[in-house]
């Protein structure tokens, strides 16, 4: 639990105005990091003293799904001579999360300092930056800061005198929600249609065009300069001790203050909401809040006190973190057409490669539209439950768990208001 | 009409191949920049991107298929995308899709007959914060949308001057 977060100076958002020029981002410091890195890559600072200081930070991957970045970089097998290579994934698609875009305009140099660390310690040779296409705005200003920082000398050959050699690309998605999952994203980066891979092998093993690959989120990636500058003891001890450091909050719908925040993880739900938002809009009262983008399960309002953002607390409430990106809706969200949106969107974007997914995410939408336009039956919502049951785990991705999570949650949460919606009183004429 | 790169769109594919290890990487930017020059990837200029990589057609078509934001035909000169997605359907993205087809007479899917514009249902753009917003031909993105900005909006493309990137600054940024 954070108790004194309103005097958090954040470390992610700059403190005044953007740092898209190089030299206003060193003289911030930074870049620092990334030169006593390579300055000392043969005594403090080898591969493996870089990857076990991530590690023990307890840095968790921002992109939703938690695991340690240390850890995961330390998955990358020996060196064997051939190309290795980051993916930085900025693909960004699960609704409710807009929080990358924030860095990519305002502290870009941050991402590419934490990426090139982070390429050094895996020793790969090239990061591919995925950034989804509906971003052009923001592809631009990453194109503008690469290219800045290869003139500044932090990217290309021989970095700093050093001997490493580390390239950096953008890569344009093209609008597909499934890239934002690891094997999809590989697939498009190799310019293929986006259908996840069976794992293993996974993609330390086999990744980009077939070489040992690591994926992290850009904001997981942002972190790095973060823990090797304050040292890995005084982040791990940030914020929430099983999941420390900074985090961006991603706050939307009925709150009066919408926007991305940056404090510690482990804030409570309430202070996020009714303090830091400005509380809900309108005068109006809260009725559920999905925590993390759309597929992590939905919160009702009496489930939230207590509860802080990270992810221990989440889980113990029955939801999860996902990507931080918070939806608050007031008591006047009709929560049937709430949740018919979401199965649409994950009919919508279902790759079609796994049946219990393709036909799963449409099932679930038509019995969704069905109930929402009042011809619903009460054995729908039996049904309902049973079909995610039979699409969760049953796919190559967890795009199927990922749908299956909010209609069962959601039903289970607000069973009385979908049980009202398949009543044929509905139609009743006074 | 028929559908060409000059020797100019040919070295920029050139650049565009080298950031890759393998050609096949080159399908998606390079259906891009297909899709800058003639505003759409019909099968026409499908047919163009698999000559110019020399990869199968069918390999081209596959791709441009799968992802949503290649036009795979003719579309207006402004595609309006109103994302009607979670945070923006709570926060009135409905409304100002169905006023945006009041207003423009068009439906979603449809383009204006003078091919001026079309509007299209987006999946969520990451702007939930701003929400309501639309994008505009995978550009700039126009966000709090009200149906008085959305009318105003539409003068001005009439008069086809786009509306400016809008940078939101983060409310911590804001007080310091």
């Amino acid at each position: 639990m954070v108790n004194d977060y309103q005097n958090y100076k954040t470390l992610i958002l700059p403190s005044k105005g953007h740092l898209r020029n190089v030299s206003d981002y060193e003289a911030t410091g930074g870049y620092k990091a990334l030169k006593d890195v390579l300055a000392a890559k043969e005594s403090t600072w080898t591969r493996e003293n870089v990857i076990n200081e991530v590690k023990t930070a307890g840095l968790r991957g921002r992109g939703g799904a938690g695991f340690n970045t240390g850890l995961k970089w330390s998955f990358m097998p020996k060196p064997d001579g051939g190309k290795r290579y980051i993916a930085a994934n900025g693909d960004e698609s699960e609704p409710g999360t807009f929080k990358d875009r924030v860095i990519f305009e305002f502290n870009p140099h941050l991402f590419i300092e934490g990426a090139i660390i982070g390429a050094y310690a895996i020793q790969a040779d090239a990061v591919y930056v995925y950034i989804r296409g509906e971003y052009r705005s923001w592809i631009n200003f990453m194109e503008k800061a690469i290219t800045d920082a290869y003139k500044a000398g932090y990217l290309g050959k021989n970095i700093l005198g050093s001997g490493v050699n580390i390239d950096m690309y953008v890569h344009s998605g093209a609008g597909a929600y499934i890239c934002g999952e690891e094997s999809s994203l590989m697939e498009s980066l190799e310019g293929k249609r986006g259908y996840p891979r069976v794992k293993p092998p996974f993609p330390a093993q086999r990744g980009l065009w077939g070489r040992p690959t690591t994926i992290n989120n850009i904001e997981s990636l942002s972190n790095v300069p973060l823990i090797l500058t304050m040292g890995s003891a005084k982040y791990a001890a940030m914020g929430a001790k099983t999941h420390p450091g900074p985090v961006l909050y991603g706050i939307s719908g009925h709150v009066n203050r919408p926007g991305v925040y940056e404090y510690p993880t482990g804030m409570l739900i309430t202070d996020l909401i009714y303090d830091v938002a400005g509380g809900i809009r309108n005068g109006k009262k809260l009725k559920a809040l999905v925590p993390g983008g759309s597929s992590t399960p939905i919160l009702r309002a009496d489930q939230i006190d207590g509860v802080s953002m990270d992810a221990d607390s989440l889980r113990t409430a029955g939801s999860m973190i996902g990507t931080a990106g918070m939806a608050i809706l007031d008591e006047d969200t009709d929560i049937v057409d709430f949740l018919y949106r979401i199965t649409h969107f994950y009919h919508h974007e279902s790759c079609g490669q796994c049946t219990p997914c393709r036909e799963g995410t449409g099932w679930l939408e038509k019995l969704l539209h069905k109930i929402k336009t009042g011809e619903g039956e009460l054995r729908d919502l039996d049904l309902l439950l049973d079909l995610t049951t039979q699409m969760e785990g049953r796919t190559i991705c967890a795009l199927a768990d990922a749908a299956a999570w909010p209609v069962r949650h959601t039903i289970t949460r607000f069973r009385d208001e979908f049980e009202a919606r398949c009543k044929k009183s509905v139609f009743a004429f006074a | 009409m028929t559908y060409t790169f000059d020797s100019e769109d040919l070295k920029k594919i050139d650049a565009i191949k080298a950031k890759y290890p393998t050609v096949l990487s080159a399908s998606m930017p390079v259906l891009w920049y297909a899709q800058e020059k003639f505003g759409h990837v019909n099968n026409e200029v499908q047919h163009l991107v698999a000559q110019t990589l020399a990869l199968p057609e069918s390999h081209i078509h596959g791709v441009a298929t799968f992802y949503t934001q290649y036009f795979k035909k003719e579309m207006g000169k402004y595609v309006l995308d109103v994302c009607t997605c979670f945070s923006c359907q709570v926060c009135g993205g409905y409304e100002m899709l169905h006023h945006l087809e009041e207003k423009l007479g068009i439906k979603v899917g449809e383009t204006t007959p003078d091919g001026k514009f079309s509007i299209q249902q987006a999946e969520c753009l990451g702007a939930c914060g701003y929400a309501p917003m639309l994008q505009i031909t995978n550009d700039v993105y126009v966000n709090h949308l009200t149906k008085e900005k959305v009318d105003s909006l539409i003068e001005d493309l009439k008069q086809d001057k786009m509306p400016e990137f809008e940078s939101i600054i983060p409310p911590q940024m804001q007080n310091s």
